[in-house]
């Protein structure tokens, strides 16, 4: 990757999180550490890889989203209002009351969303089902999964991953938010999910591992996947929850955290202040 | 299609008109959990091999890869028996298909008793007092080859979730071919002025059928309904029969607490206080057996049915 392109997807990156942890911050209490995780990942989707439309949401060929870990809503949130598909006075809307902007990841309320989320387990056979779609309508287009390291304990992921590996879903590229911990703890603590890169591969999948806030290894891994035809793609992206959101990164407290807009601000001042 | 009262099995109806329907729109897919042999979707898949997804023993992502597909514009068609659709598979179906709006048509076979020699674990009193409780579904109880045949067109043509029970193995042809049928429309079978039976499925639409007549050998009028849609339930048709005959007997295969008797006893005692008895499963679990000897075990006969209307008529 150039240079060029290197700052710049890095530049949006933090962009992004600053517009996350506003709009967390504004309504006072969320997700913010599973949302901070997939930033750097969303980024090079939304601003490299993916081919979608702002004023067409719903483009039949456009390149599909399914962020199964549903509750990671806010920082997805704040790619597309920065994209364009819906004002971003509408992130200070979070929650509040008949909001178009609700925790988890609703299809029929927000624009750009490709598939409700929420229940932990089940964007990933929604993500299997659009993307066999796609390849019986022959179109040559990605739909891309994100789901959760507490999440791949769901059995429903492990039946999706079979079921992508059986009807040779090479158009499917997914990513794991490894960032090791979960509500109730650390997740090697809680109920351990290693050795998550041999469990992919087992399952027929073409497995890659990556350092998740690289956005260079994402862009890479992601070109690697898409040239695999015949199975889907894992990458496995070791994050750290709550990345650059100073007062939640690397706890687990940070699953579901209070905070007030003062801290916000502090925090989004030490994110800017950053290299 | 055949003839549809030459069809020995109701799953081979319900296969042939998903035939049918595909002919003439490739959006329609139909998926099952290694049951197609047994739901007869097998035959569906000898004729568009490429539209027939089986899921493998894996009822919950089946569902969910539904929702998926729906949400691209096919209409998916996928089965299972009754008790993994509505348990199995119950989250996945709530949320993907029915709170994200998907048009998921979900079908569960061998409904109640019918399961017989599979017992306890496989027998769905459940499905439908469960499904009841999603928000704006459509749930479905056809009773013969034709309405099975036109019911399933018809949930083709709504546009939005639907549960439909499916009995399987057999079939019986109640209706002739030019009956019409409405999802939310009850079909009045038999007119009658002293007491109504409300039913639906194949097991128990047969069983008031023959109370019925044997009603009217001691002089009792019975009106016998075919209640094919649960939800939304026909309340206009409940009401008329309710003020016509002062009394309702509603008979259905599978559990007492919130199916159709649940639905016509919520409706009438808001509305309109009916004398009502309900022949249902009494709140047990299901076991093995023949299906005569379930439905003795569980009291879904014709002679319970008279015995309910008789209760009612008499005071």
């Amino acid at each position: 990757m150039e240079a060029e392109k290197r700052t710049f997807l890095e530049q949006k990156a933090k962009e992004i999180r600053v517009l996350t942890i506003d709009e967390v911050g504004y309504l006072g209490v969320g997700h913010i550490g599973g949302a901070m995780s997939v930033v750097d990942i969303l980024t090079v989707l939304y601003y490299s890889k993916m081919n979608v439309d702002p004023k067409n949401p719903k483009m039949e060929t456009r390149d599909k989203l399914v962020v199964s870990k549903g509750h990671s809503g806010p920082a997805l949130y704040a790619v597309l209002a920065d994209k364009g598909f819906f004002p971003k006075e509408w992130l200070h809307t979070l929650n509040h009351g008949g909001t178009n902007l609700p925790s988890h990841c609703d299809m029929n309320r927000t624009p750009g969303i490709d598939f409700t989320t929420g229940s932990l387990g089940q964007g990933s056979s929604a993500a299997m089902g659009i993307a066999l779609a796609d390849k019986m309508k022959g179109n040559d287009v990605n739909t891309y999964l994100i789901i959760g390291d507490g999440e791949s304990q769901e059995g429903q992921i492990w039946e999706a991953a079979m079921f992508g590996a059986h009807y040779k879903l090479g158009n499917l590229i997914a990513f794991t938010d490894y960032n090791k911990m979960q509500i109730d703890g650390e997740t090697a603590d809680v109920m351990g999910i290693d050795d998550i890169t041999t469990k992919w591969n087992g399952f027929g999948w073409h497995v890659q591992r990556i350092d998740g806030h690289n956005v260079v290894e994402i862009e890479r891994a992601i070109t690697n996947a898409q040239q695999v035809t015949e199975r889907p793609s894992m990458i496995v992206c070791d994050t750290i929850k709550g990345k650059g959101f100073a007062p939640g990164e690397g706890k687990v407290g940070s699953h579901s955290m209070a905070f007030t807009y003062e801290t916000a601000k502090e925090a989004i001042a030490l994110l800017q202040g950053e290299k | 299609m055949k003839k549809l009262d030459t069809y020995a099995d109701m799953r081979a109806v319900y296969a042939d008109t998903l035939i049918e329907i595909a002919k003439d729109d490739d959006k329609v897919v139909v998926m099952d959990a290694d049951l197609m042999a047994a739901n007869g979707t097998k035959g569906f898949k000898d004729a568009y091999p490429d539209r027939m997804i089986n899921a493998g023993v894996a009822e919950a992502n089946m569902v969910g890869v539904a929702a998926g597909l729906a949400s691209q514009g096919f209409i998916p068609f996928a089965s299972t028996f009754g008790c993994f659709a509505a348990r199995r598979a119950y989250d996945q179906f709530f949320l993907s298909a029915n709170y994200a709006k998907q048009n998921v048509k979900l079908v569960g076979s061998d409904p109640g008793v019918t399961a017989q020699f599979n017992g306890g674990t496989h027998m769905p009193f459940c499905d439908i007092t469960l499904m009841r409780v999603i928000p704006n579904l459509v749930v479905l109880d056809p009773c013969d080859t034709v309405s099975l045949h036109k019911l399933t067109k018809a949930i083709y043509e709504y546009k939005g979730p639907v549960y439909m029970r499916l009995h399987r193995k057999g079939a019986t042809t109640i209706y002739k071919d030019d009956q019409e049928f409405e999802i939310g429309k009850g079909v009045v079978i038999k007119d009658g002025t002293d007491v109504t039976l409300i039913a639906n499925g194949l097991v128990m639409v047969t069983e008031a059928i023959k109370a019925e007549k044997a009603l009217a050998a001691e002089g009792i009028s019975a009106a016998v309904i075919d209640m094919h849609t649960i939800k939304p339930l026909d309340e206009a048709l409940v009401a008329e029969y309710a003020k016509k005959t002062g009394a309702i007997v509603t008979c259905e295969n599978g559990q007492k607490i919130g199916g159709l008797g649940g639905a016509v006893s919520e409706y009438l005692s808001e509305n309109m206080p009916t004398l009502m008895k309900r022949v249902a499963v009494d709140d047990v679990f299901g076991e093995v057996g023949t299906q005569d000897y379930l439905q003795e075990r569980f009291g879904l006969t014709s002679e319970k049915i008279v015995e309910a209307a008789k209760s009612l008529v008499k005071k």
